[in-house]
């Protein structure tokens, strides 16, 4: 029997995000028209750096937390940065969701670097660095034993199948 | 008898439904743009309506809204009529089951919110419709829910709003989606409305002592939010056994999710310890609100042993539970705590006395052992009738089974203080430093 996605209370709408390892890319989101996020330095483990790519023209920004301009990112050709960045992103939202949102057009299973057609953007550090903390807040928020009776509409995610 | 009641088509249910859906599909294009039909399906709900206490205020509020007034308090009572719909909805789909409720406690007010900012989102969402949801009006309700998450008496609005708008900023824009949760949006939407009203009832607590024996857990969670909901029996020192549940909820970030996510629950010791051991707890002086327990770890001691199946032989016929408040009464929320054996189990349903109760696949979660082979595999199952979208089924909550021909009872709460497969345990162990790294990371930001 089929049920109707429209007149299911419990239909799911977001893809449950796969686990990933969060060293080298500790936060990332799409948010703001931007894939955007935070990427731990390949070589300083002091230095962050904070890389987004628009949704639609694609422009590319990558800065140091001290607010440096990326060596690697020149114009429009992508940094290992922003390469790490649209990778973790594929892993943690999978791919489908990403390009839908970039619009981003590649054939499937192509990696989506390949489907980029980017400019230079300005930067955003500050905007994705007050999302960093915003997202880091919820972890210093007090549990709570509250019934919360709406969460019935939010079913943990299931077993892979 | 449990079939009987499975079969049973509430008399008006489909009538009661279609109604609703008039209003849902008025939803999705926004009230803005309310053409013939959707106006027709609007003016049904004032037919409806008459005479009912509800009568003038839909026929007012309707006529006002379809003549393009889209005011706070129109909105309320729209949001009002989905309310008492679903409510009877739930009311006709309870009463076969027989099980007998104590009378609700008495209302008592509810906490006051600063809740202007969420009326006014949600009167933006209503006028676009989810057609016009574009990432602007879907990112529009991030200050607001910011603003309530800082204040706990606000946890349960704040909560729901921040699920929803998650769910519509991963959406946007909504007019390219090929299916749109039309219900599922609207049941958000109007609850978060009907929440954000000044003198949303509270209901009043009674204390209780006893020894309390669950029966599994029940996990939900969104992108913010992991939540044990674990669901069990309350023996007091009379001799009478209560059916509660006992909710216990961590704020949390999209990356941790899975079996890790229990590790944000580390305030709780205590349920913890007595879930993973299928133990009883001796808990004296706890608040019932309804049939809510609202746990507390410093008035709650693990106890002895506890079988859940043996629980729900001895326990659970008998049992009486709560009734619903009047405002919670929506099929959605039907989670009926069940003993089924007997049956023949499939690939995805059980077959039970003639019945094929379809198995609630994705209720099955990641963070605990239950698996699809191990329900097919079943004799025995504790679990939740839930009804969704025309049709019952069952979450499971635990089962007896048969696995290289060794009896095992596996339930989603055995992971509750980390995996017991080794596998999953490993897997657990990488995805569990998620907090530590980020804590790490942002340490490094901040010190710049």
């Amino acid at each position: 029997m089929s049920i109707p996605y429209e007149r299911r209370s419990s239909a799911p709408v977001i893809e449950p995000v796969r686990p990933r390892k969060l060293a080298k890319v500790p936060f990332l989101e799409l948010a703001e028209g931007r894939l955007q996020g935070v990427v731990s330095s390949g070589s300083d483990v002091s230095r962050v750096y904070v890389s987004s790519i628009t949704a639609g023209d694609h422009g590319l920004s990558c800065n140091t937390n001290n607010n440096r301009p990326c060596g690697g990112l020149s114009g429009s050709y992508p940094c290992n940065h922003l390469r790490s960045l649209l990778a973790e992103a594929t892993l943690q939202y999978g791919s489908g969701r990403v390009a839908r949102y970039l619009r981003i057009e590649v054939a499937d299973d192509a990696d989506l670097i390949t489907g980029l057609h980017p400019v230079a953007a300005p930067g955003r550090a500050a905007e994705v660095f007050s999302s960093f903390l915003r997202h880091l807040s919820y972890l210093e928020l007090p549990p709570t034993t509250d019934p919360l009776p709406e969460l019935q509409w939010f079913p943990a995610p299931g077993v892979a199948r | 008898m449990l079939a009987d009641a499975l079969r049973a088509r509430p008399a008006g249910l489909t009538e009661t439904l279609a109604l609703a859906d008039g209003l849902d599909d008025a939803l999705v294009h926004g009230l803005a743009r309310i053409d013939e039909e959707r106006a027709a399906s609007l003016e049904a709900l004032t037919g409806a309506f008459a005479g009912s206490p509800l009568g003038d205020r839909v026929a007012d509020s309707i006529g006002k809204l379809i003549a393009g007034t889209v005011t706070d308090e129109h909105l309320a009572v729209l949001a009002g009529c989905r309310a008492a719909l679903f409510g009877a909805a739930h009311d006709a789909l309870l009463a076969p089951f027989g099980r007998e409720r104590r009378p609700a406690p008495a209302p008592a007010p509810g906490p006051v919110l600063v809740a202007a900012g969420s009326r006014s989102w949600l009167r933006e969402l209503a006028i676009a419709g989810w057609h016009g949801v574009d990432h602007e009006l879907a990112a529009a309700g991030s200050p607001t829910v910011q603003a309530l998450l800082a204040d706990p008496a606000a946890a349960r609005l704040a909560v729901l709003l921040d699920g929803f708008a998650a769910e519509l900023r991963a959406a946007a824009p909504v007019a390219t989606l090929e299916r749109i949760p039309v219900r599922r949006w609207a049941d958000l939407w109007s609850r978060a409305l009907l929440l954000s009203q000044e003198g949303f009832p509270a209901a009043a607590g009674e204390t209780v002592d006893g020894r309390l024996l669950f029966l599994g857990a029940d996990l939900h969670e969104h992108p913010t939010v992991f939540r044990v909901q674990a669901h069990g029996l309350l023996e007091t020192a009379g001799g009478e056994a209560r059916v509660v549940r006992v909710s216990v909820a961590a704020p949390k970030v999209e990356t941790i999710t899975g079996p890790s996510a229990w590790r944000m629950l580390g305030a709780f010791p205590v349920l913890r310890a007595v879930l993973a051991g299928q133990r009883s707890a001796e808990v004296s002086g706890l608040t019932l609100i309804g049939g809510d327990l609202i746990w507390d770890e410093s008035r709650a001691a693990a106890g002895e042993p506890a079988e859940v199946f043996a629980t729900a032989r001895v326990l659970l016929g008998a049992a009486t539970a709560a009734a619903v408040p009047p405002l919670d009464r929506h099929p959605a929320l039907i989670a009926e705590p069940v003993l089924l054996e007997g049956y023949t189990p499939g690939a995805d349903a059980l077959v039970v006395d003639g019945v094929t109760l379809p198995v609630d696949l994705d209720r099955l979660p990641a963070a605990g052992p239950l698996t699809p082979a191990l329900i097919a595999a079943s004799t025995a199952c504790v679990g939740l009738l839930r009804w969704d979208a025309g049709s019952w089924s069952v979450q499971p909550l635990a089962v007896q089974a048969t696995v290289k021909r060794k009896a095992v009872t596996v339930s989603t709460a055995d992971w509750a203080l980390g995996p017991t497969e080794a596998k999953a345990a490993k897997a657990e162990a990488v995805a569990g430093t998620a907090v530590d790294v980020l804590r790490e990371r942002a340490g490094r930001l901040l010190r710049r």
